[in-house]
């Protein structure tokens, strides 16, 4: 589990987080929504210590990140998954490569443990094929799977995406969206999942956190979504004819 | 801009402590290696070559143009001139300068692609120290091949220049041979150069691995840093050269 606490972050003049505090659930999809500039990019990068935060802490366990020893925090990040909006992959890699390289890098393994653990991964993510093609040779939903399975490699207990539907037609989303729940609670990761994507929150949204101007404004469940009063939530969420249509299905 | 100079400066140094760091895997590392050699200095050769044999010739020309004229003058001081040009000067200087201008815009804008396609980024998030994994092998690389290809560049010159004084009917051949043995001091001549090499190709190397690593923006961003990559190291080199010349010639 992740804990933020009471965060503060500026930017010189700029406040961007304004006190927020959140519990990300262990084995659950925690996804942070909100509009362009509300700070989930920040929040995201805070809790991921690329930014220290002015104010509060960060909790990993039982842990606080902003106490933690640079040996233990080097240690941390090889407990985190990170899948990045624009997949982020190397490319000069090959995909088996991509995703060997946590394990090169880090892993106390054989080499034949190394290669049963990537057939392993590229099974789960479905990239059966295309382990000797190169990130610009494949689609972007493969590039989005290939990006999953470098990020669990190291069978993390932290997942971060940060919009790991952008670019992509519904349908591949949907399938990515189904993935990153499927490994969640398959590997019972806590998962944070930064995203636009509403489809994403009724999709696989275990917990929902709404963000405007820098604080908390809501958090729910994908069902609960649906059902909210809350004027920021419905303002954001059924500004569209189809989840207005939605609502007023799910309220019948 | 003095104060961006000095910032700049500063992130220099931070970021070249980052860099030397020992490897979290000498593996990696050794792979790395291998493979920046090959790009950055086995690549390098057919323009190495072609530049040294005829700037080794144009040198030869030009100090028989201007020696020519005095008859008291033998024809192998034009030979013993010319290898004192090239080894002092134009094999490690001019040399580097192109290699400045190839290898160094080559760092930056992979480095800078790396950096806004948020590459260097997921590294970081790994755990892995991206300055340290990504610029040290390049560093290496050139440190260590970059004189090897001003050896290279040392023997092709002073053949263009034998070749081009012999073809033209300036120096005979043997009489260049002559004039390039004599009074040959190893030091001067070879050790010289090879030190110029080195400090210039950790110039090349660590300039522009900066100029691409801290590219903030996409790709306008990082054709700029390529651009600045190719002038900063050039400036660097020349400004190393004279304290390099100052130093070495007149201790």
């Amino acid at each position: 589990m992740i804990q933020a606490k009471g965060i503060v972050k500026s930017f010189g003049e700029n406040h961007v987080l304004k006190g927020i505090d959140v519990d990300f659930i262990q084995g659950q999809t925690n996804l942070i929504i909100g509009r362009s500039g509300s700070g989930k990019t920040v929040f995201l990068k805070t809790i991921l210590g690329l930014f220290e935060p002015d104010q509060g802490s960060i909790h990993y366990g039982n842990e606080v990140l902003g106490e933690m020893t640079k040996a233990r925090r080097k240690t941390l990040r090889q407990e985190i998954g990170m899948v990045f909006q624009g997949g982020a992959l190397f490319d000069s890699m090959t995909v088996a490569e991509n995703i060997r390289f946590p394990l090169e890098m880090f892993a106390a393994m054989t080499e034949q443990e190394k290669d049963e653990r990537v057939k392993f991964v590229m099974d789960r993510v479905r990239l059966d094929g295309a382990a000797d093609k190169f990130p610009s040779e494949i689609s972007g939903g493969m590039q989005k799977r290939v990006a999953i399975g470098r990020a669990i490699s190291m069978n993390p207990k932290y997942l971060f995406c940060d919009e790991p539907n952008s670019g992509l037609d519904p349908e591949t989303a949907i399938v990515i969206d189904q993935l990153i729940q499927e490994l969640t609670h398959e590997f019972n990761m806590t998962t944070i999942v930064n995203t636009h994507d509403m489809n994403s929150v009724l999709e696989i949204g275990d917990h929902v956190i709404f963000m405007k101007e820098g604080h908390k404004v809501w958090e729910g469940t994908n069902s609960e979504v649906l059902g909210s009063t809350n004027a920021d939530v419905e303002d954001y969420v059924f500004k569209s004819k189809l989840f207005k249509q939605v609502r007023q299905a799910f309220r019948k | 801009m003095i104060t961006n100079f000095f910032e700049g400066m500063g992130a220099y140094v931070l970021l070249m402590t980052k860099v030397f760091r020992r490897p979290d895997r000498w593996r990696l590392f050794m792979r790395s290696l291998v493979q920046e050699i090959r790009l950055l200095g086995l690549d390098s050769i057919s323009i190495v070559v072609i530049l040294s044999v005829f700037m080794g010739a144009v040198v030869t020309i030009q100090t028989a143009f201007q020696l020519s004229d005095d008859p008291l003058i033998p024809t192998y001081y034009i030979a013993m001139a010319t290898r004192e040009s090239i080894t002092l000067e134009f094999s490690p200087t001019v040399v580097s300068l192109i290699l400045a201008g190839k290898v160094g815009s080559n760092i930056a804008s992979s480095l800078g692609t790396m950096r806004v396609s948020e590459q260097i980024d997921a590294l970081e998030i790994m755990g892995v120290n991206s300055a340290s994994f990504l610029i040290l092998p390049k560093v290496a690389a050139l440190v260590l091949f970059n004189p090897v290809l001003i050896i290279l560049s040392l023997f092709l010159g002073l053949w263009g220049g034998a070749m081009a004084g012999d073809l033209l009917g300036l120096v005979p051949f043997q009489e260049s041979i002559m004039g390039y043995r004599l009074e040959y001091i190893v030091f001067e001549n070879a050790i010289y150069g090879l030190i110029k090499a080195t400090a210039f190709a950790f110039i090349i190397g660590s300039v522009s691995a900066y100029s691409g690593y801290s590219v903030k923006g996409g790709a306008v961003e990082v054709g700029i840093a390529s651009t600045n990559a190719v002038v900063r190291s050039c400036l660097a080199i020349i400004l190393a050269n004279y304290l390099l010349t100052d130093l070495i010639l007149t201790s």
